[in-house]
């Protein structure tokens, strides 16, 4: 049933043209520009028709399906040293202590030296405690139409136990201070074929590429449109995506090369933007288009 | 006397408005390093496109407000390097044009490097009114030709500003497509008649 619905809404998107969002303003007003006008508000329907779908798809967000099972093998002894991560993992909050976890990183971890999001925590748990391979886990990373990785279910899974919460990124920490700056260096990094960095789409307001607004992840409310709604269900495909996925997304948009999976530069990039959505609410998992 | 008034009438909105701060250079540095360490190639991605050109390093370090007469130096350099078509023919079919500015392919770890690379051209400009789903990073092209006319003079400079947005704005955030090699001079053609032939729908 949920499938069919979807199905037919990924139709209408495509047979719009578009699954970008419209702008929120109107097209720049000039004269003899009546057909733009009346296409956009075509474009707008479809997006009214998707911000209700959505209205209706968070009462019963696929995405709870992932938390479940990301609940599962949370509590589950596995990996080659049968250990769950619920007696062994600390996400920041103690060991085993998922409950407003997400909204609380990246944070600096001792026993890793390093800063990480929740995506990378996990892994690392996944690695230390229950003695899977890392190269394994990085080879599938992120979910396609056929596969969903267990990092993704997990993450899935935390990020739900952070609903409703305000973002509390630990910045008075100095190496997530350090973590932070350096993110805002790689996001102002312009190199590559085009000369893009970053903040060449995220680094202004009220910019968008073709109908979709580009959220500047300098400011407060910026930052969480980048935030919000990840990990989240993606129409497009059907599949459970993470943020370290749409960062990764980011750069080979940005056509830079791949940043490594679970890596500093990907942790530092999610301080920087999840930092500066401090103190602001965090849905919790959620729906793209 | 009328410029240091002028300088100072200038000066003090700006005192007000927050500028983005130029790039913290022990940050950067670490950034750069974190890059390279953090990165892997992936299709055609090849990781020494991390490196940055001259152009890039100058915008970077300077939070892509560069000293004037810097930018100025460099400007001249990227015009010099334009390289216009042996029969000095700079305009081509508008139709075209309208396509390759249609298409955003090209480039990514995702694309076939054997495919030929799109303008890009409405992801960030409205060109022809009748395309609804234009983005804003860049200006509105819409009657380009028919506000400029389409001189050998405007001719000109569109096709350079094509092959090298930073030849007029250094730090501009449009790519040089002619000297990325992302498009030849044909597709700079075509686009140059989309926006200034009389008979393309920009100058309808």
């Amino acid at each position: 049933m949920k499938r069919s619905l979807i199905g037919a809404l990924c139709v209408m998107a495509v047979a719009g043209g578009t699954f970008a969002q419209a702008p929120k303003k109107p097209a720049p007003k000039a004269p003899a520009q009546v057909a733009p006008v009346e296409a956009a508000e075509a474009k707008d329907a479809a997006t009214l028709e998707f911000e209700k779908f959505r209205a209706e798809m968070e009462e019963s967000n696929p995405a709870e399906l992932f938390e479940m099972k990301g609940e599962e093998q949370w509590k589950t002894r596995r990996g080659p040293k049968n250990v769950s991560l619920a007696e062994s993992c600390d996400l920041g909050q103690g060991v085993g202590k998922v409950e407003g976890a997400y909204v609380r990183m990246p944070r600096y971890f001792a026993d890793a030296d390093a800063v990480m999001d929740a995506e990378r925590r996990i892994v690392w748990c996944m690695v230390e405690k229950q003695g899977f391979k890392f190269a394994d886990i990085a080879a599938r990373p992120f979910a396609n139409e056929n596969f969903t990785p267990d990092i993704t279910n997990l993450v899935t899974y935390v990020a739900g136990h952070s609903r409703n919460m305000k973002i509390a990124v630990p910045l008075d920490d100095p190496k997530v201070r350090e973590a932070w700056e350096i993110g805002k260096e790689i996001a102002a990094y312009r190199a590559g074929p085009y000369d893009f960095s970053c903040n060449t789409c995220h680094g202004s307001d009220n910019k968008r590429i073709r109908m979709q607004n580009l959220p500047n992840i300098s400011t407060p409310r910026g930052a969480l449109m980048g935030v919000q709604g990840w990990p989240g269900y993606r129409m497009t495909g059907g599949v459970m995506l993470t943020h370290q996925w749409r960062m990764g997304d980011c750069f080979r948009q940005q056509r830079f090369p791949q940043p490594k999976y679970a890596s500093d530069a990907v942790a530092d990039l999610l301080t920087y933007m999840i930092g500066n959505a401090n103190g602001q609410v965090y849905k919790g998992p959620g729906i793209k288009r | 006397m009328t410029k240091t008034l002028l300088l100072a009438a200038m000066a003090a909105p700006l005192l007000t408005v927050a500028l983005p701060a130029a790039a913290d250079p022990a940050h950067r540095a670490q950034a750069i390093a974190i890059l390279k360490k953090d990165f892997q190639p992936r299709g055609q991605a090849s990781l020494d496109r991390l490196a940055e050109d001259g152009v890039q390093t100058v915008c970077n370090r300077t939070g892509n407000k560069p000293p004037e007469q810097i930018a100025k130096r460099l400007e001249e350099d990227q015009l010099a390097d334009v390289k216009y078509p042996a029969d000095g023919k700079l305009m081509g079919d508008w139709k075209e044009g309208e396509k390759l500015a249609q298409s955003g392919r090209g480039f990514t770890w995702t694309d076939d490097p054997g495919l030929p690379v799109g303008g890009n051209c409405y992801n960030c400009h409205q060109i022809d009114p009748k395309e609804a789903a234009f983005g804003t990073v860049g200006p509105s092209l819409y009657r380009f030709g028919k506000l400029r006319g389409n001189t050998p003079e405007m001719q000109k400079y569109a096709y350079s500003k094509i092959y090298n947005a930073k030849a007029y704005n250094l730090c501009s955030e449009m790519p040089r497509f002619g000297h990325a090699g992302a498009l030849g001079e044909k597709q700079i053609r075509h686009l140059v008649a989309l926006l200034l032939d009389p008979d393309s729908p920009v100058n309808k």
